[in-house]
């Protein structure tokens, strides 16, 4: 990555200055919403009213945090943003473990086990991963009714494995593709069977877009408000749902630094993930953009 | 089970295996994409209101759909919407990824910083712009306590320009994904030509011009399509940031599909309004897919 294209822009100093004020001039750009977000969120109410958005807290105090968390009235309850906050993981963590799972090995099979009619199947899963989801939303309420998984956890499980299967079958089929068919056909050689042949050559040498996948799908679901809104109920309503809630409700004192925090809250576990694994953050985005 | 199976049994299941493992995914996609596309498509010629009815009653949703305002205006704010959410993006991502590209100190900060907003959820961003774009609380707030009195910014209250407001925070948050697919179509561009192009004498406006930039078509073309269909799906962000409002003048499909369903009971509209989404985002989809499949083989 470290490679630039030849000849650059000015070698005059001017130039260069120049060029670097305009590139910080947008890092500023980029980050002034969470700024605002963060300095707010640690500032009393009166202090936001009556003070600049932009300068750092008088008064220091992590009171909102507290109250986001733990006892901002978003239901019946004023249970704070915890539950919320626990429900996202109880839907995140199997709706990304199944997916990637049926992912891999639909990339398994779609490029080393190919048959006749291969390729419309995956032309089928490839568009799934585009549609707009209004078009599934009046039948998806209906089944999950009928299956008796309605505004539960289980039944949000299933919208996110069902919608991310096409982009997980996408990922590994690529990354497959390019596996060297040589040592298939040697372990095939070998009286390899099906599994032996997946779990030993292909799976160990995974790794990368195992964790390309994962991110994907984490921060997809993780980031979710149209399933959320439409198929939870209170009990299984995730941390998007809860949030919009917190800051659109219109009973009582808009708490603004409470709404702050909520909002980082919110934000924290895909902003960690993409710290500390942006390179397969941003690989991720690219092969869900260039397809093929 | 029987110890063994007879060797024919035997070569049948490993022929059968791969399908098999491949078929509980099948299944899923096309009960829950294609099969529910059928019956979404089947409501939408029907008179369902607040609940599904199956009495046919061919086009009429459509012929209403088209006559409602709300549709209208939801159409007008997404070809405003996407036409300026998918230019700016382009351009400033173009242009960002051509100044990242100067051999930068730094880059590796600054790439990240200018890409962080793709991790949030829109919810999060529209949440953050919401407050940012409030005239009593945010920039105008602050202007004014800097002491540029006469600066106003009410876009977000003022019907004519809140949907600009949705441009502003969309674009916050998809620019830099599109500079890093420049980045990515830059770096792969070979820079014997450059050289080459140099040598003679190109001017640097011209190499990028006349070289760079045709290079870059098929980048190009990707982004406009993930904008594309980004813009069509667009429905979290307007909820955050204005909730379709102020009035109705930040509506888009997406939220027209929405209200009309759950909460007008009118799902028969609802549901046509749905498989016109759909049409514009196959439209968009369908051949560019097609064209990258066939590319490959």
């Amino acid at each position: 990555m470290a490679r630039s294209t030849q000849p650059s822009f000015g070698t005059g100093k001017l130039m260069r200055a120049a060029l670097y004020a305009v590139l910080i001039l947008f890092a500023v750009y980029y980050l002034l919403p969470l700024f605002v977000m963060l300095v707010n969120s640690v500032k009393t109410l009166d202090e936001i009213r009556g003070g600049n958005m932009m300068s750092l807290p008088e008064v220091f105090t992590i009171e909102p945090w507290l109250n986001a968390w733990s006892r901002a009235q978003i239901g019946v309850e004023p249970t704070g943003l915890s539950p919320y906050f626990i429900n996202s993981i109880m839907m995140v963590v199997p709706a990304v473990a199944i997916s990637t799972a049926l992912g891999a090995m639909n990339g398994y099979v779609l490029t080393k086990w190919r048959f006749p009619g291969d390729k419309i199947i995956f032309g089928l899963m490839l568009f799934a991963c585009f549609i707009p989801f209004q078009i599934v939303l009046i039948p998806m309420a209906r089944v999950l009714g009928m299956i008796g998984i309605a505004g539960t956890t289980s039944g949000l499980v299933l919208v996110h494995v069902v919608y991310g299967l096409g982009f997980t079958t996408l990922f590994f089929r690529n990354y497959y593709a390019a596996f060297p068919d040589e040592l298939i056909k040697a372990a095939k050689m070998d009286g390899a069977g099906f599994w032996r042949t997946f779990t030993r050559i292909l799976l160990p040498s995974s790794g990368p877009i195992i964790v390309v996948t994962v991110i994907w799908q984490f921060t997809n679901i993780w980031n979710d408000f149209l399933f959320g809104a439409s198929f939870a109920d209170f009990d299984s309503m995730p941390m998007t749902v809860a949030l919009n809630n917190l800051v659109s409700s219109s009973t009582g004192v808009k708490e603004y630094n409470v709404h702050f925090a909520g909002a980082v809250l919110a934000a924290l576990p895909t902003l960690i993930v993409y710290v500390v694994s942006g390179r397969y953050f941003v690989r991720g985005l690219m092969a869900g953009a260039v397809k093929g | 089970m029987q110890p063994s199976l007879p060797g024919k049994a035997q070569a049948t299941l490993r022929e059968v295996l791969p399908r098999l493992v491949l078929s509980p995914s099948l299944f899923l996609i096309l009960l829950f994409v294609y099969g529910f596309i059928i019956y979404t498509g089947y409501l939408s010629l029907t008179d369902s209101r607040m609940l599904p009815s199956y009495d046919l009653e061919g086009f009429g949703n459509y012929a209403n759909l088209w006559g409602q305002r709300n549709w209208l205006i939801a159409l007008q704010n997404l070809a405003i919407f996407g036409i300026l959410y998918i230019a700016i993006c382009s351009v400033l991502g173009l242009v960002l990824a051509i100044l990242l590209d100067q051999k930068i100190r730094g880059e590796g900060i600054l790439r990240p910083i200018y890409l962080y907003p793709m991790a949030l959820s829109f919810i999060v961003t529209g949440t953050a712009w919401k407050w940012f774009l409030d005239p009593g609380l945010g920039l105008e707030n602050t202007m004014h306590l800097w002491g540029w009195e006469s600066f106003t910014f009410n876009w977000i209250k003022d019907r004519d320009m809140a949907i600009y407001t949705v441009v502003i925070a969309a674009v916050w948050q998809s620019s830099g994904f599109v500079m890093a697919m420049f980045l990515a179509g830059l770096r792969g561009i070979d820079s014997e030509i450059m050289k080459a192009a140099q040598m003679d004498g190109a001017s640097r406006w011209s190499l990028y011009t006349r070289i760079v930039i045709p290079q870059l078509r098929p980048v190009f073309l990707s982004a406009f399509v993930v904008l594309a269909h980004l813009a069509i799906k667009a429905y979290d962000l307007v909820i955050a940031l204005t909730n379709g409002g102020p009035g109705r003048a930040t509506e888009l499909p997406a939220t027209f599909m929405y209200s009309y369903t759950f909460t007008r009971n009118q799902m028969g509209v609802g549901a046509s309004s749905a498989v016109i989404m759909l049409a514009m985002i196959a439209s968009i989809i369908v051949p560019y897919l097609y064209s990258e499949l066939r590319e490959r083989r």
